[in-house]
């Protein structure tokens, strides 16, 4: 698999905050709005193809032609399960808000909203934190993570 | 019960960005050390006359790469060894010293005895200053 520019989910990442941030922020319907976009962006990062996520798609349009090469590449799957997580998270907030449970909604989004802060600022590997825990809770291996993808 | 001219979201957005906040900063705090470890062995590795790394990895583990380049360059050095394990493949070892994490790094001594543990990506200086000159050995 074609290795990527780790700079590109990185910004993914600071895009999806500050749409989250709006999502938790902004009065209805509009919150709700933010959120169906990102939620959208997620699904075309982990559903259809990480190089159709539209804020990867800004990046190299717009971020990447104006830096320099980058120092290394990393392996797509990383980025594309936190798509998939990222989706499931909005979904369950999505489901929340339209069956009117608020609380759903909002631990849902803040819950996506941490993952993203946590990667876009402190480029903190939360598949690497909780992979081994999984690991020796399911007391057998794991398959590598394209198989989940 | 908190006076309400505050969303729910903005109390959600507080909460999230200093749950984020503290742990990030913990995190790049706390990474890196190089740490007494109880004693124990390792067998079936192959030992280093001055030092052995062993590295615990997970597929698809940007950090894990970083820190593999890290200790293979430090293995340049005669005398110290540098081996990498898979978690999937060493869950014993896993289990045995508690690894919870990737990358997370034992130091072994000549004798094989682990010393020390390094959990994310070593400080290089840190590593530098584990391996003193081959004659005299690992500072401990």
């Amino acid at each position: 698999m074609t290795r990527i520019d780790p700079r590109g989910p990185r910004f993914g990442a600071a895009v999806t905050s500050a749409v989250l941030v709006a999502a938790l922020l902004l009065p209805a319907p509009w919150g709700f709005v933010a959120a169906v976009v990102q939620a959208v962006a997620f699904a075309l990062g982990a559903l259809v193809g990480l190089q159709y996520q539209p804020w990867g798609v800004i990046f190299r349009q717009l971020v990447r032609p104006r830096l320099g090469p980058p120092s290394e590449r990393e392996d797509p799957r990383a980025p594309r399960f936190a798509q998939m997580v990222g989706l499931l998270f909005l979904a369950v907030a999505l489901l929340g808000w339209l069956a009117s449970m608020e609380i759903v909604y909002f631990v849902a989004v803040g819950g996506a909203l941490a993952a993203a802060l946590l990667n876009a600022v402190f480029d903190v590997c939360l598949g690497c934190e909780m992979y081994v825990r999984i690991q020796r809770w399911r007391r057998q291996p794991m398959g590598p993570l394209r198989e989940q993808v | 019960m908190i006076p309400n001219e505050y969303s729910t979201g903005f109390w959600v957005l507080s909460l999230v960005t200093l749950a984020v906040v503290g742990f990030g900063l913990w995190r790049r705090l706390t990474d890196g050390h190089v740490r007494q470890a109880m004693p124990a062995e390792i067998p079936g590795i192959p030992l280093g006359r001055t030092a052995t790394f062993v590295q615990f990895s997970s597929p698809v583990c940007a950090p894990c790469t970083t820190t593999r380049r890290l200790l293979q360059d430090l293995a340049r050095i005669d005398g110290v060894q540098y081996v990498d394990l898979d978690v999937r493949e060493n869950l014993d070892l896993v289990r045995k010293f508690e690894v919870s994490r990737t990358p997370t790094t034992l130091v072994l001594d000549p004798q094989g005895q682990v010393r020390h543990r390094i959990l994310g990506v070593p400080r290089r200086a840190e590593l530098d200053a584990l391996i003193v000159p081959v004659e005299s050995g690992m500072a401990s």
